[in-house]
């Protein structure tokens, strides 16, 4: 294809593009350094973000945490699916990713009906004799909802890279005479990093902007920067305060994400499998 | 009579900063069976991918018909092209594959239909018609791929090294269809090739390649018995290329000694690169040689042995149904026939010295050399 | 090792499926408290059929998952066509301005659209209601494109190069030749796209929440509405039918792949 054609086929969508994600940015930029009554430039609204470095961290917490469960759980469920045979695998792959197309509020709201005080698991364990558990209003319920919620986003990523690796490598690795346990240090795990960070990415994104998990799930202390955002917007009427905030969370992410991607990244292939 | 179908003038193809192709002038006929040989990065690809429209060159004239055609898309050239793994389209059945040019230019049902059956019969692949693409051997592939081509009628069939992926026997069983289909269809065929018993054994004009020049264009036996210079030696065949002086008309020297040969029209005492192809030297005992050498290597071949021997550090292939020790000291003699001399050229010293076969192993051997010392 | 790994996997499937299992529990209870199982009916399917306002609801979100991922899917093929064939580093700037909408949370592209919008549409156009339908649904193509555009480029990557060649060689001119070879190539990348997008559509809540305007609302965004009082069971039964549908659409595309492997194979064999 000629060079002329290609131009004219992308221009299209990078003009949608620059005009939709780009700019967008700029006009958060632009809130973030004005006042919200005068509309002049001011520096106020950063300088008030002094008072949600705590919630800041707190998120940052909580997703890195998030983050390491979801990497501790989702690795074996990535391996088992990747060694399946063909059937199996686009079974499993299809179960892993049925509950991302599902309602994720109701979802998340089936949880707090499975651990309010009176809720489900609460009334299996009263049935069985035990006593009750304080589940809902924890940081636990919250970190517990964002695994839940994030786990396939980190299964997924997995197995597209752990069923890639060739398995002549392993046999390779066999023939010069490794054990299970040093095949799998020495070669599977090295060759699954591309996609431990992208599934690391994946899952943290989300979790430490999300606003939801902590409303429903999350006790008076769990105040996520996702949560004062939404709130500046919805009930504050302080679209600056809350600019000025997404832009911090967004520059968070870019350097996280980043960071991580300085360890490999992949062109025209996706994070997608 | 030949009709002069396409001709390329003073084609240059610059891709990076690269020259592919450095001013290849070039021109092919109605009816003949013509390739392109060489070696890889040699131009001759390109060349065929700038017949075919699928590049546009640098500078230069493509003509068909007389006309200049460099800005005409492929779908718009009287030319069809055999890709080189196939490029069959797997969406659909072996009919529709060979159907399909018919039914882009809009041919009427039963004209398709006849060409179509035609097609098959000349591949030899009747009753195939609804067979799937990836049910096919790499051998019935390559002929839908020749019968979709062809079934279009065009002027000049490009082949772009069609028979690299198949297997010996059916190369060369493939080698005679395709001469075969040319003669009947009349079609000009170029051909591309790095293979050189093919390029021999198929073709009308042999046009040799090197660094995106044209090195030497002839008949098959004439390239053979008389290359031009050290490279079409060399890639052509086995060939003892060595150093000589062309005294006078017939009379050349190399190795100490005067030698009568066929060739004229150097200057006297002219510096040239004489070849004498490995089959054409006699061994005899010691005494009764123009020149004798120890043997250093043996291997069977199974039609003949490969003998490397060494002349005063300069090695030879000798090639001979009989077979000689290592270490034992042998004569040759030199018919006047079988001394052919050429011009220096850039190419002179870099072949036909047999202490490797390869270029390559040449430069391994060298660092690792370099290294010891 | 083998063994404790297959256990784990069971026990992790299970996390991720009792949610939704309560959930479709719910559905068939008589009661509205989702801990508490009252009694089996099937009312609640009924009550969900007849509430107008709830399946206008759901219409909503299905007109705009339908036309925003149908649209995000032609306009990303036809650009994956472009940026396929874009030099090196043209390309990589591109995808990177892909990613963009992908490693960002969602609340800040929510946020800088809904920004975008009002600044556009009170500052510069002097409207009043900048957020209507016609945002909600820039903002669903925008996010949907990145999902087409990351399926479709690799199957591009993929298709032998030599097909259009020989499609060109063949007579076709490059339109005729995408239709005609190309597509069928890269139809698993468009099709797996398109679902895709389809499916974050349908789902979405965050963006859409900070982009809707009154005039043209989606189902998970009035679901969010819901905080106080609990949810009313119809939601569940809704739930449950979509569970089943999407089930039903990824059961029948997986089973029609393994179909069309293992006609190849077995016809291969009889060879």
């Amino acid at each position: 294809m000629k060079k002329n054609n290609a131009l004219l086929l992308s221009t299209p969508y990078l003009l949608w593009m620059v005009a939709f994600t780009l700019i967008p940015l700029g006009v958060v930029a632009y809130y973030a350094l004005t006042d919200p009554a005068t509309g002049a430039f001011t520096l106020n609204n950063l300088k008030s973000l002094n008072l949600y470095w705590g919630v800041l961290w707190q998120s940052i917490l909580y997703s890195l945490v998030s983050s390491l469960v979801c990497l501790v759980l989702g690795y074996p469920v990535a391996y088992y699916i990747a060694h399946r045979g063909r059937v199996a695998q686009k079974m499993l792959y299809m179960l892993v990713m049925l509950p991302m197309c599902m309602s994720f509020l109701l979802r998340t709201l089936a949880w707090v009906g499975l651990l309010q005080d009176t809720g489900i698991i609460n009334n299996l364990l009263a049935a069985l004799g035990l006593p009750r558990l304080h589940l809902i209003r924890t940081p636990g319920a919250v970190i517990l909802g964002m695994v839940y919620n994030y786990l396939p986003y980190m299964i997924l990523p997995l197995y597209a890279t752990i069923v890639k690796i060739d398995p002549r490598l392993i046999q390779a690795a066999e023939d010069l005479g490794c054990n299970s346990l040093q095949v799998f240090s020495k070669v599977v795990l090295p060759l699954s990093v591309p996609g431990i960070l992208s599934g690391t990415t994946m899952v943290f994104v989300p979790a430490v902007s999300t606003f939801y998990i902590s409303q429903k799930l999350g006790g008076t202390d769990t105040v996520l920067i996702g949560d004062v955002i939404e709130r500046q917007f919805k009930q504050g009427n302080n679209p600056n305060l809350g600019a000025a905030l997404s832009l911090v969370l967004m520059i968070l992410v870019f350097v996280c994400t980043g960071i991580m991607n300085r360890f490999g990244a992949d062109e025209e292939g996706g994070v997608i499998a | 009579m030949s009709k002069e179908l396409i001709r390329l003038q003073n084609l240059v193809m610059e891709f990076d900063g690269e020259r592919i192709l450095d001013d290849i002038d070039l021109y092919f006929n109605d009816h003949e069976f013509l390739t392109l040989l060489g070696p890889s990065g040699c131009g001759k690809s390109t060349t065929l991918r700038i017949i075919g429209g699928f590049l546009t060159p640098t500078s230069g004239k493509v003509l068909f018909d007389g006309k200049v055609i460099n800005d005409v898309p492929p779908y718009k050239r009287q030319v069809n092209t055999v890709f080189q793994r196939y490029a069959l389209f797997p969406h659909l059945d072996v009919y529709d594959n060979i159907a399909f040019g018919l039914k882009v230019a809009k041919l009427p049902k039963d004209e398709i239909d006849r060409r179509v059956n035609e097609m098959l019969e000349i591949v030899s692949l009747k009753g195939y018609e609804n067979r799937r693409i990836d049910n096919l051997s790499g051998g019935q592939q390559q002929r839908v791929a020749i019968a979709r081509a062809l079934v279009n009628q065009p002027k000049v069939l490009l082949l772009d090294e069609p028979l690299a992926a198949l297997d010996l026997r059916l190369r060369k069983d493939m080698q005679n269809e395709l001469k075969r289909i040319q003669r009947s269809t009349g079609i000009t065929f170029i051909y591309v090739t790095h293979d050189q018993e093919e390029a021999l054994s198929m073709s009308d004009t042999v046009v040799v390649m090197d660094k995106g020049r044209i090195q030497q264009i002839g008949r098959p036996e004439d390239i053979y018995n008389e290359p031009k210079n050290a490279f079409v030696a060399d890639f052509i065949g086995e060939s003892n290329i060595l150093d000589g002086t062309m005294l006078e008309d017939f009379k050349v020297r190399f190795f100490g000694r005067t030698f009568q040969c066929v060739d004229k029209g150097f200057a006297p005492n002219e510096p040239v690169d004489v070849v004498i192809r490995p089959e054409d030297i006699d061994i005899v005992p010691p005494d009764g040689g123009h020149l004798t050498g120890t043997v250093t290597s043996v291997t069977f071949k199974g039609l003949n042995y490969d003998i490397i021997v060494d002349f005063r550090g300069f090695k030879w292939l000798i090639q001979t149904t009989d077979f000689h020790a290592v270490g034992s000291v042998i004569g040759i003699r030199l018919n006047p026939e079988d001394i052919h001399i050429m011009h220096k050229s850039e190419y002179s010293g870099m072949f036909g010295d047999y202490s490797s076969y390869s270029a390559e192993y040449d430069e391994l051997t060298e660092d690792a050399g370099d290294e010891e010392e | 090792m083998k063994r404790t790994n297959r256990i784990l996997t069971v026990l992790i499937f299970i996390f991720l499926y009792i949610p939704m299992a309560v959930l479709i529990v719910a559905s068939f209870n008589t009661g509205k408290d989702i801990t508490h199982f009252d009694g089996f009916t099937l009312k609640q399917y009924a009550r969900l059929f007849q509430d107008r306002a709830l399946l206008k609801l759901l219409g909503n979100s299905l007109i705009i998952s339908v036309l925003a991922s149908f649209l995000a899917t032609v306009f990303g093929t036809v650009a994956s066509l472009g940026l396929h064939n874009l030099s090196p580093k043209m390309r990589s700037a591109a995808m990177t301005l892909t990613n963009i909408p992908m490693t960002n949370p969602d609340i800040v592209t929510g946020v800088s659209l809904s920004l975008l919008f009002v600044f556009v549409g009170s500052k510069l156009l002097g409207q009043r209601n900048s957020l209507t339908f016609w945002t909600l649904l820039i903002a669903h193509i925008t996010f949907n494109l990145p999902y087409v555009i990351l399926n479709v480029m690799p199957k591009l990557a993929q298709t032998d190069r030599s097909l259009t060649d020989a499609a060109l060689d063949l007579g076709c001119t490059h339109t005729q030749a995408f239709f005609k070879v190309t597509i069928h190539e890269i139809l698993p990348g468009i099709v797996s796209g398109a679902i895709m997008a389809f499916t974050m559509s349908l789902d979405d809540f965050v963006i859409s929440y900070f982009v809707t305007g009154l005039d043209f609302i989606t189902l998970p965004v009035e679901i969010y509405s819901y905080t106080k009082k609990p949810l009313q069971p119809k939601i569940y039964a809704m739930f449950t039918l979509l569970f089943l549908l999407i089930m039903v659409l990824m059961v029948s595309m997986n089973l029609l792949q393994l179909w069309s492997d293992r006609k190849r194979t077995t016809a291969r064999a009889k060879k």
